[in-house]
């Protein structure tokens, strides 16, 4: 969801948000409640027709795949050799397919109309006192500051480096806390100056 | 016009701004200063980012103390990093966003993001992640997301502070169009020979304020 987002106008992209993840949490379930490759297979020809559909590129299919590619290897032996091998395709399959649904998810929706998705669903829970707009800023912040994090990380990684304490997570794990923290209190600052009221 | 009145400004046990008066009427305002000299946070008096501890702040005769929502419509303010300043994580969401907050219509929304876009030349850019945007791109996100809430007035924090050349260059031409009244607060000397006023400050009071002739070499003889 971060960069994921792939634009277009297909029915996937225009189904609303709050369908897309009710049917992704129905397909997770029900994945897990049948036995047999059958299914698990006639699921993934399903969602790689539907990657067609939305008008993505195999490339983009496997992207999803890819960052979890290694643990599926793992899982795959760890189980083929304690549960059996066929037992080890049906799990890896399974969570293949999971995987590429939800990244069907991501890719045809934007992060704005997921995190208005979120708040709309989460409106019932107003009577307990949660308050809706609160937390689609709080989905749409983490979002927007993964990256940021992530550079600021990578940054404050190096300079230790340099000064030879690569291998101290403390000499890391403060300054970025540090300028988290700093970064926190300018966003809230921004927040305020363009008229949020929740 | 922004009317400053005998302000005082203290945060925790730190006197950061000693009774300053001053009437912000011209177009272009720097706002210059050495590190902890006060000027940033006089910066965020100015939209009520900070209320004053004496004193007032005066926006079009509105005081910021009981003014914050209208005041803040009225006073756009982009600040130093725009990392810290870009909220939504795709470039048209985050441009909504303070139109959002104002309760703009979807259609209206849409049309203005275009029009702030296509102004910058980053139309292309539109559905594009803002973590992926250049400094200078990131901070014209920036200076676009307060554009289109409308302000009367835009301050700025040390908005090129953070840019290579080229991308500062782009980004202060983008500031001498801008129809608006722009306060800026800057240690870059060269953007600011053409503005109007230029105000110095130190150790929290105004110690130098009139045209750029006269201020910058006068501030460049006092930082000696």
């Amino acid at each position: 969801m971060l960069d994921l987002y792939s634009p277009g106008s297909s029915i996937l992209h225009r189904l609303a948000p709050g369908i897309k993840v009710s049917a992704l949490m129905l397909c997770g379930s029900l994945l897990f409640l049948v036995d047999g490759l059958l299914i698990p297979s006639i699921a993934l020809g399903f969602v790689v027709g539907l990657y067609r559909v939305a008008g993505l590129t195999m490339a983009q299919l496997w992207a999803q795949l890819r960052p979890a590619a290694l643990l599926l290897v793992i899982l795959f032996l760890v189980q083929g050799l304690i549960t059996g091998w066929g037992v080890a395709v049906f799990i890896v399959l399974r969570f293949g397919v999971l995987l590429l649904l939800a990244g069907l998810v991501t890719l045809t929706t934007r992060s704005s109309d997921m995190i208005e998705a979120i708040t709309r669903g989460l409106g019932w829970l107003r009577w307990i006192g949660v308050n809706p707009s609160k937390v689609g800023l709080a989905f749409s912040l983490a979002l927007r500051f993964i990256p940021v994090l992530a550079t600021l990380t990578k940054e404050v990684r190096e300079a230790q480096k340099a000064r030879g304490l690569e291998r101290s997570i403390i000499a890391v794990a403060i300054p970025v806390t540090v300028r988290m923290l700093k970064m926190a209190d300018d966003i809230s600052d921004a927040i305020d100056a363009r008229g949020y009221t929740p | 016009m922004i009317d400053v009145e005998n302000v005082s400004l203290t945060l925790g046990t730190n006197e950061v701004l000693r009774d300053v008066s001053l009437k912000l009427a011209e177009r272009r305002i720097a706002i210059i200063g050495a590190n902890g000299s006060g000027k940033s946070s006089f910066a965020r008096l100015l939209n009520g980012l900070l209320l004053p501890s004496k004193g007032e702040v005066r926006v079009n005769g509105m005081g910021t103390k009981k003014n914050g929502k209208d005041i803040r419509r009225k006073v756009g303010f982009v600040f130093q990093n725009p990392d810290n300043q870009i909220v939504f994580p795709v470039v048209e969401e985050d441009i909504a966003f303070g139109m959002k907050n104002l309760g703009f219509s979807k259609e209206v929304i849409a049309e203005k993001t275009k029009a702030v876009l296509t102004q910058y030349d980053m139309l292309h850019l539109m559905e594009h992640p803002a973590h992926l945007l250049s400094g200078g791109q990131k901070q014209l996100l920036a200076i676009s997301g307060v554009l289109v809430m409308e302000p009367e007035y835009i301050v700025m924090d040390e908005p090129t502070t953070l840019l290579d050349l080229r991308n500062k260059r782009r980004v202060a031409a983008a500031i001498e169009a801008l129809a608006q009244t722009v306060i800026m607060v800057t240690h870059d000397l060269d953007i600011i020979q053409n503005f109007d006023r230029v105000i110095a400050f130190e150790n929290g009071k105004v110690c130098l304020d009139g045209p750029p002739s006269s201020v910058i070499q006068d501030y460049m003889d006092m930082m000696v």
